[in-house]
């Protein structure tokens, strides 16, 4: 990778882990809140190592699930994620191997629990669930779709994270420096108006200095 | 039961008189249609006094738990898995259901169907990598056994494995295996609940698990049963669930009572029966 490609790709992860994982969080909370439920939580696939991780939690388990991990194609979650198919349970009485990902680690067993995959064009990135809401008389295939939509928008905030992931991990391979140029320009970009102005100025004479001497 | 006329049994199947592509003069006699179709398609005359016995149903899926009482005695289960340089493993099953969506589909199609025999293949629980592979194994095994109706409640959205998905659901449907797949209610591409070879489903809201919908704005072609379905579960338990997965052995198990009473029944004539079976054409009567 080019230093200035570096330069530039380190610019745009700087500090966005942490918003994209906000995001993450916040579609945690609203879909708890919409469903009126206990918990909700988002899971990412880690490819590396075939495992589902808690990534994003709201409500019940927030505090001691963050970063569990459990294998990818059991339970539930692993069941959603293989097979990309939305489901919906209720009424458990008598098993609790039904949501073992989560009871095992909590030792609450919900009585319920909705799931949806995240997909996010052709791949599969993790698990949307959502635990114990209020049971009605009915479920209604319009809280289905809007599981759905929740998916749609929690697989577009799980995609950027992985690519700032995977862009930092890149940044932090290559090693030179990377991260005194990325800081430099995340600083310059929340600089205003005349300051921003007279920071890129001072950047680009700079560069060009350097470029100068490397040039002989 | 009414069982199938033993001289339509014994009838040659019409591809074997001849190649497939043409029909030589004065041979249209050969290809008589080995079913009385009647003046009018009635649910009575598609599966009345029908059980599903003989016809072998598979359940691609997650394992089945053998012994659920509402799922009773299964004929076959089977894992599928990939070995080191990809090649497929089929051994017999000793884990069970991994997860309890198997269990619940065999559920399903035992409660409309009592008497068809079921056949558990698990194509989950080895890991989320290679599962792609281990589905398309899983499906061509199923289709080389030539059963008689494949549930699917699964999907993959990975387009590499999108072509080889469609020649084998097309080889199914000429070698009259159907296959009954979840169709996807959420906005992405994924197969092979889009192929026009098999038979797609998705859910009403209805509790009726015989009420089912033709669609006349495809590719979803049928609505079932999938909403606050009681099905059985792992660990002998009963739940309530809600999802296009569980329509799909709803209309697994339909075809299963149709082909008890009409074996002879290619998917294009089982497709066109349950058209005229469902409720917004002319299933009511």
């Amino acid at each position: 990778m080019s230093e200035d490609l570096k330069a530039a790709v380190a610019a745009g992860v700087v500090g966005s882990e942490e918003t994209f994982r906000s995001l993450l969080e916040s579609v945690a909370e609203v879909a708890r809140a919409i469903f009126g439920a206990k918990a909700s939580s988002i899971f990412l696939l880690d490819e590396e190592t075939d495992e589902l991780v808690f990534e994003a939690i709201a409500g019940f388990g927030a505090d001691t699930l963050l970063g569990q991990r459990f294998p990818s194609s059991t339970g539930i979650a692993g069941w959603v994620l293989v097979t990309r198919q939305p489901l919906v349970i209720e009424d458990v009485t008598e098993d609790p191997r039904f949501a073992k990902d989560f009871a095992e680690e909590t030792g609450y067993v919900p009585k319920g629990l909705m799931a949806a995959p995240l997909l996010y064009e052709e791949r599969a990135l993790g698990v949307l669930e959502v635990l114990d809401r209020p049971q009605r008389s009915q479920f209604s295939l319009v809280e289905m779709d809007l599981l759905g939509l929740f998916a749609n928008q929690a697989a577009i905030a799980l995609d950027l994270l992985r690519r700032t992931r995977r862009a930092e991990a890149v940044l932090a391979a290559s090693g030179g420096g990377a991260d005194v140029v990325a800081r430099l320009a995340t600083t310059v970009e929340n600089l205003e108006d005349e300051r921003r102005e007279d920071g890129i100025k001072l950047l680009a004479a700079i560069d060009d200095v350097l470029r100068r001497e490397e040039g002989g | 039961m009414p069982q199938p006329d033993p001289s339509e049994e014994q009838q040659q199947a019409p591809h074997e008189l001849r190649p497939a592509w043409s029909l030589p003069a004065g041979t249209a006699d050969e290809i008589n249609i080995p079913v009385e179709w009647p003046g009018e398609v009635t649910r009575d005359w598609a599966w009345g006094g029908s059980t599903g016995k003989g016809v072998r149903v598979c359940i691609l899926d997650s394992g089945v738990d053998q012994g659920h009482p509402l799922v009773g005695e299964i004929q076959q289960s089977v894992a599928v898995s990939l070995g080191p340089d990809d090649e497929v493993i089929v051994e017999e099953d000793t884990e069970g259901d991994l997860c309890g969506h198997g269990t619940a589909c065999a559920g399903i199609v035992r409660s409309l169907a009592p008497e068809c025999e079921i056949i558990s293949v698990r194509v989950l629980g080895a890991g989320f990598t290679g599962s792609g592979g281990v589905l398309l194994a899983g499906l061509r095994w199923a289709v080389e056994q030539g059963f008689d109706v494949v549930n699917m409640s699964l999907s993959t959205t990975k387009r590499q494995f999108a072509g080889i998905l469609h020649e084998l659901t097309d080889t199914a449907y000429f070698r009259r295996t159907v296959l009954v797949a979840s169709a996807h209610n959420m906005p992405v591409e994924s197969y092979p609940w889009k192929f026009s070879s098999v038979i797609s489903v998705g859910s009403h809201e209805e509790s009726d698990p015989l009420a089912f919908y033709y669609n006349p704005d495809p590719p979803v072609e049928f609505f079932a049963r999938g909403v606050d379905v009681e099905v059985a579960w792992t660990g002998g338990a009963h739940i309530r669930c809600t999802g296009n997965s569980f329509a799909t052995p709803h209309m697994s198990a339909l075809v299963a009572l149709v082909l008890g009473k009409h074996p002879e029944l290619t998917p294009f004539q089982l497709k066109s029966v349950l058209y005229l079976t469902s409720l917004n054409v002319g299933g009511g009567r």
